[in-house]
């Protein structure tokens, strides 16, 4: 398959990304949405990678899926953090973001 | 993977076991020595300190091409160990009074430090990348440090959120880059771009999904959203750390990326630049006018001064490039003594519960407390840019360079710009000195020993600014 | 090239047709006699009780979130002994100093009482 096709997909999930965060109130949809940003940013590295039989591309994803990991466990600990303060757990009642 | 890879970046080490040092003491000392902690962190960061301003520019690259050591990123070095010891010294007495005494506060700003440290000395997109993730996930987590408050922990999500959708960007213009020019680093970069096997779409798209990244770091109108949340909701020594030495890395990021990888997109990427300059020393600046509250008004002030810095950004691509590289550098460490000062008085005036942050609650603390006050008045005199201030000779250095590099719309933008910040900075001044008030101010050692210091190397550094300024020309970088 | 993967597409369609034939057997020849326990969904023998999307405690977040981060580390390792052999003693050196930066993290983690349950 010709490299467009997967820069065309990576670009719609990107852009997908973005309007979730942007327009999505729920933070876990939010960081649903993040991820598919940086899963974005993936699989063009991947792509190109294998374009310009160039291997750094690929290394790259590996240290993008772990810093991710990171942000995702810092996420989920804000996460819990706030549901212990305001006695729910309830994620669907954390709406207090206006922007 | 020699010795000589480790000594390039010593001082980043040294800040960085230091981090992990904390980590492991911490967990062994009793409740209520928490102290030790920061004391820890503060020898940590003088050795930091020491270790880059012994250490020579080296032109050369370390770890395989990774990283950098030249004298730039030392200068940076330099520059973030100082703003993390003051950063320490103004949160130690802060949290014991808060009664949140804890070892995570330093060994998180430890980590953050190291990754501003690490971002001018990437010499290697993934390097980039990963500097950028390791100052800003601990700066996450700090932010919503005061785990019972709800605004604290508002701020953390927001920043988290906004963070985390900045770095999308970043990644995403990464991996065009590297799509444009089958390499991520530099060198490899700027070879593509020379023999013209680069793609010159693929690069450009990636340069403009960057520079929005970092405009999202240094709270770049229109990126700017998140930043008086965040400054409000966050613990004050915090904001104050933040707001210094966080937009000093994303410049020196932003910097390294213009000037060494896309020079030859200068011309496409200047109106994009300047666009965002004109935006920031505008909108920061009105908005600023009505805030009520001391945090967020020095929050849209940070926004302002990115702007004027902006200038800069402009410029780095034109003729009078490593003018315009000083003239950042000098106005960094200017804009950084004179914010730290400030916000050392705002955690002094800070109550429990977050109250005395309003500007009402500054009625009559000049009065009542002489030092406070003038070391305020000489902080806002900086941040307008009035002559015998470090301030005015920051402002006139970028101004002087916009004009060199003929941006003369810029350079007026920001003049009038500062004329009218000259009203709300003086607005707190006038509130310390002009109206009764039962304002009361904690007295600390380290608290004020910061703001007089501060003061006094505003004005005192202000007398030799050509000597300082000729400091920061010889922070170059190195072009592969 | 695609041709070399035939074999592989007769062997998934032979085993999806076996399974079919095998259920279609069962539901067309097999006795029905329903009973409402029968279809009653299947919770490990037990009587079920409470709806089936129920939320998680909290608890749960910590012990996941840990595990995300610990397990994620190994894509490191992986990568690294494909290539034990060409990256020698600097790679071997690399390798214990990250690993020994995971295992301060595990102990921290572990003296916080981030792995006891209550």
């Amino acid at each position: 398959m010709p490299l467009s096709y997967y820069l065309i997909l990576s670009a719609i999930m990107f852009l997908i990304g973005i309007l979730g965060v942007l327009l999505r109130r729920n933070p876990l949809i939010m960081f649903m949405s993040l991820e598919l940003m940086f899963n974005a940013a993936n699989l063009a590295f991947v792509a190109f990678a294998a374009y310009h039989q160039a291997l750094s591309g690929q290394l790259f994803v590996f240290f993008v899926m772990t810093v991710a990991a990171a942000e995702v466990a810092v996420g989920l600990a804000l996460m819990v953090a706030i549901f212990r303060t305001r006695h729910t757990i309830d994620v669907d009642e954390l709406s207090m973001l206006q922007g | 993977m020699s010795i000589n890879d480790f000594l390039a970046i010593l001082p980043v080490l040294v800040v960085l076991v230091t981090g992990v040092l904390v980590m492991v003491a911490d967990v062994f000392l009793p409740e209520g020595r928490k102290g030790i902690a920061a004391l820890l962190s503060g020898l940590g960061l003088a050795a930091g300190l020491g270790a880059a301003l012994a250490a020579v520019p080296s032109t050369g690259t370390a770890f395989a091409g990774m990283v950098v050591a030249d004298g730039f990123s030392l200068f940076l070095d330099a520059l973030f160990a100082a703003v993390g010891l003051v950063g320490i010294g103004l949160a130690y007495d802060y949290f014991k009074r808060m009664r949140l005494q804890r070892g995570e506060y330093y060994t998180l700003l430890l980590f953050s430090i190291g990754g501003m440290m690490l971002m001018g000395h990437a010499n290697d997109l993934v390097m980039f990348f990963l500097a950028l993730e390791l100052l800003s996930i601990p700066l996450y987590i700090l932010s919503g440090f005061f785990r019972a408050r709800l605004a604290s922990q508002e701020a953390a999500l927001k920043y988290f959120l906004l963070g985390a959708f900045s770095s999308g960007f970043v990644l995403y213009g990464i991996a065009m880059v590297f799509g444009g020019t089958a390499s991520i680093n530099l060198e490899g970069i700027v070879a593509a771009v020379r023999d013209g096997s680069a793609n010159l779409t693929f690069l450009l798209v990636g340069a403009a999904l960057l520079v929005v990244g970092f405009a999202f770091k240094v709270s770049a109108v229109p990126f700017h959203a998140w930043t008086p949340d965040v400054y409000e909701g966050a613990p004050s020594p915090l904001t104050g750390f933040m707001s210094s030495a966080t937009k000093a890395a994303g410049f020196a990021a932003l910097i390294r990326l213009l000037l060494v990888v896309f020079p030859a997109l200068g011309e496409n990427l200047a109106p994009v630049v300047s666009g965002l300059a004109a935006l920031t020393m505008i909108a920061g600046n009105l908005i600023a006018l009505v805030q009520t509250n001391i945090k967020r008004l020095l929050a849209y002030s940070s926004i302002a001064h990115a702007g004027y810095l902006l200038i800069g950004l402009v410029a780095v691509n034109s003729s009078a490039a490593g003018d315009a590289v000083a003239a950042m550098l000098f106005y960094l460490v200017g804009y950084a003594i004179a914010n730290l000062g400030a916000w050392s008085v705002v955690v002094a005036a800070e109550q429990a519960e977050g109250r005395g942050l309003e500007l009402e609650d500054y009625s009559g603390l000049g009065r009542k407390y002489p030092w406070l006050g003038v070391a305020m008045l000489v902080f806002m005199l900086s941040f307008i840019g009035v002559p015998l201030t470090l301030g005015f000779w920051g402002k006139l250095y970028l101004f002087r360079v916009a004009l060199e590099s003929g941006l003369f719309g810029l350079a007026v933008i920001g003049i009038a710009a500062s004329l009218v910040s000259a009203y709300y900075y003086l607005r707190v001044v006038v509130y310390m000195f002009f109206r009764d008030g039962e304002g009361v101010a904690r007295r600390d050692v380290w608290l004020n020993l910061i703001a007089i210091g501060s003061a006094a190397a505003v004005v005192l550094m202000a007398l030799v600014p050509g000597d300082l300024l000729q400091v920061a020309a010889q922070a170059v970088l190195r072009v592969p | 090239m695609l041709q070399e993967y035939l074999p592989l597409l007769i062997i998934f369609l032979i085993a999806l047709l076996v399974g079919i034939i095998a259920m279609l057997l069962g539901y067309l020849f097999g006795p029905k006699r329903p009973t409402r326990r029968k279809s009653a969904p299947y919770e490990s023998g037990m009587v079920p009780y409470g709806p089936g999307r129920r939320r998680m405690s909290v608890r749960f977040y910590l012990i996941a979130v840990l595990f995300i981060l610990f397990d994620i580390e190994v894509i490191f390792v992986i990568s690294w002994a494909t290539v034990v052999r060409q990256v020698g003693v600097p790679g071997l050196i690399a390798m214990a100093i990250f690993l020994g930066l995971l295992e301060v993290a595990h102990l921290y983690a572990w003296k916080k009482g981030a792995l006891e349950w209550e």
